[in-house]
């Protein structure tokens, strides 16, 4: 259906020189196409993150509230190799996970090792703290405002699609997510080292007396998920700054998304975090006041609805 | 922290009585404080030490942890701030404004949170905290970022003059007395004992024929209630309510001086509300990052010593000398 451009939309007739555009609901398809984008890379920041924090959660039992300040080291790994060392982006986006999970691997050998028979609840209590002094720690160095980190010279500029222009890195950060989801999928799901993982979630007990180093596993699976949310953060650092903060109201996002999802598959947190990523683009386009809270709502609404979550499997 | 009491008639009367006297002695030194003390920060650790006590209501003795009690305390501040500054609220009704506030949101948070239990409970106090966060930036009457300013503090009940430091600290060392024996109060009636039953075991509370649901829903609301008692409190004495009392990190700051005072004591979170306002007050004219030892702490805490300084004392040889170890 064609409809004149309303007075909001002016720029987008000299933009693309239409007189009318094409309107989906009242909004012109570009921006309904824009919004749609804007979410999905959302819904990746989402999916990788909240897949972490369900990997970490399955084996562990440890709500990761740290998670949202090892996805700022991510980004400040990369910033600072690259403005100490001269490490390019490439490299970056392999050394900043590796070397967020190390330290995760130190923290759940020394500290958090020795919370797993307490209530969970201090594992929560833990990892918040963690975050909170990581996170002011850096701010301590660094300030709040956002360092920027230069797009890599291979993804920068962008692709006219007909209906809208595509930065491209924001095209492969949607790309690079979706491979970096499914590919922890299938190392859970089809190698022997994530029937480990799986079994030892099931059982631990039984697996330990099978021979498996189960401690290690779980050593193995905070390091591999405080990896996860440092590639998520070097991905965001080209798009978002990189700020100390940039990752403390993100988590409680990503908190409400594993609600939604619930914890009971890896698959489901994928999900999840792509879905609600795209509707709370969505929201920005239909009513951006609640865009901002829409998660929320839906997790309240799932709670009624569906307390163990969309694939949640406990009560 | 959690030994039932099993002493005999004797050591229990020694026990009520060294506590009378450790709670005299309390008394007497914060009417004596504010003349040797600057009595705002003393209005702070008292805000606080009730706010403490009001979400060890819930952490203690009903074993709930909530993640989003800020709302309840910054939404209180934030309408006893409007009530008496745009509606000309007198004092006291500005903050029975704070306290009906506060609850109401304790009764639609803790609706949808107890639905699950654990980390989820938290996770989803947090979420929709977070939530009312959000509300409150973009809402018109917080004033956004600026928040409330120059609320002004009345005359209670038409004629004492609030205005007046010293008037204003003993108006708030009442009504913090009043909330920590209300405190008290519940959890030693049978009501608080079933919520304790609760915090122990929760099936068998329900094999018993509890309504489970319903205490706890009844511990939230009175939790979230005197939560808004602290945060309407806190909006008088600062004359401000802003997002910093909303936001996430003060709930994470409650928590914090919850467990650093001892979780299911009554002394506990007093102790660790004023502690922590202490070393708050004093880092900030270093230049020191305040979250940085907040995070310390935490750590620590959940480390080393869970039970807290209150619950370590209690379980000390001193404490049981004292006679004190029966009461936890």
């Amino acid at each position: 259906m064609f409809r004149t451009c309303p007075r909001r939309w002016a720029r987008c007739k000299t933009l693309w020189g239409y007189d009318a555009v094409i309107m989906i609901f009242g909004i012109p398809i570009q921006a309904f196409l824009g919004q749609l984008l804007i979410g999905l890379i959302n819904g990746s920041f989402y999916a990788v993150l909240s897949l972490g924090l369900a990997i970490i959660f399955g084996l562990l039992r440890v709500i990761n509230f740290a998670h949202g300040a090892q996805y700022m080291m991510g980004a400040f790994v990369g910033f600072l190799l690259l403005s100490w060392f001269g490490v390019n982006y490439w490299l970056a986006l392999l050394l900043a996970p590796v070397v967020v999970g190390i330290t995760g691997i130190a923290i759940e050998r020394f500290a958090l090792r020795r919370l797993y028979n307490l209530d969970h609840l201090y594992g929560l209590l833990f990892t918040f703290g963690l975050a909170l002094v990581i996170e002011g720690g850096f701010r301590y160095f660094y300030g709040t405002s956002g360092q920027p980190y230069e797009t890599p010279k291979l993804l920068s500029g962008g692709v006219n699609l007909g209906f809208m222009y595509l930065p491209i890195y924001r095209g492969w950060v949607v790309v690079a997510s979706l491979i970096v989801c499914i590919g922890t999928w299938l190392l859970i799901e089809k190698t022997k080292l994530g029937a480990y993982l799986r079994a030892a979630t099931e059982n631990p007990k039984l697996v330990q007396s099978f021979g498996i180093n189960v401690p290690f596993l779980l050593t193995l699976t905070y390091g591999l998920g405080a990896g996860l949310a440092a590639f998520a953060g070097i991905m965001a650092a080209p798009i978002y700054q990189v700020s100390p903060l940039m990752g403390s109201n993100l988590i409680i996002v990503v908190f409400a998304i594993v609600v939604v999802g619930g914890m009971g598959s890896i698959m489901g947190a994928i999900v999840t975090g792509y879905m609600l990523g795209i509707l709370e683009g969505l929201t920005k386009v239909f009513y951006p006041e609640a865009s901002n809270i829409v998660i929320f709502v839906i997790m309240a609404i799932v709670l009624l609805v569906r307390p163990a979550g969309l694939f949640g499997r406990d009560v | 922290m959690t030994e039932i009491a099993t002493t005999p008639e004797t050591q229990h009367r020694t026990s009520n009585r060294v506590q009378l006297a450790l709670v005299g002695i309390l008394l007497i030194g914060l009417v004596i404080a504010p003349f040797t003390l600057y009595p705002v920060f003393l209005m702070k650790v008292l805000c606080f030490a009730l706010f403490a006590s009001a979400f060890n209501l819930l952490l203690g003795f009903t074993g709930l942890l909530s993640f989003g009690h800020a709302a309840f305390f910054g939404g209180a501040a934030y309408f006893t701030a409007y009530a008496v500054k745009e509606w000309n609220f007198p004092p006291e009704a500005g903050i029975l404004l704070g306290v009906v506030g506060a609850s109401l949101m304790g009764l639609v948070i803790g609706f949808f949170a107890i639905r699950r239990q654990g980390i989820y409970f938290a996770m989803i106090t947090l979420a929709l905290s977070q939530m009312f966060f959000f509300f409150c930036l973009q809402a018109e009457f917080t004033r956004g970022e600026d928040g409330l300013q120059g609320v002004p503090r009345g005359h209670l009940l038409g004629f004492i003059d609030l205005s007046d430091p010293l008037n204003m600290y003993f108006f708030v060392l009442v009504v913090f007395i009043a909330g920590v024996f209300a405190v008290w109060r519940i959890v030693n009636s049978p009501f608080g004992m079933i919520l304790r039953s609760i915090r122990e075991n929760e099936d068998r509370a329900i094999s018993l024929g509890y309504s489970v649901n319903l205490y706890k829903l009844a511990a939230f609301v009175m939790s979230a209630g005197l939560a808004g008692l602290a945060g309407g409190l806190k909006a008088l004495v600062f004359q401000f309510a802003t997002l910093t009392d909303v936001a996430w990190q003060m709930s994470g700051e409650v928590i914090l001086m919850t467990l650093l005072g001892g979780i299911g004591t009554i002394f506990g979170p007093i102790f660790g509300g004023a502690f922590i306002v202490t070393v708050q007050n004093y880092l900030s004219t270093t230049g020191f990052p305040v979250t940085v030892l907040t995070g310390l702490i935490f750590i620590v805490c959940v480390l080393l010593f869970r039970r807290g300084v209150v619950g370590e004392f209690n379980a000390s040889r001193l404490a049981k000398k004292l006679g004190l170890r029966s009461r936890s």
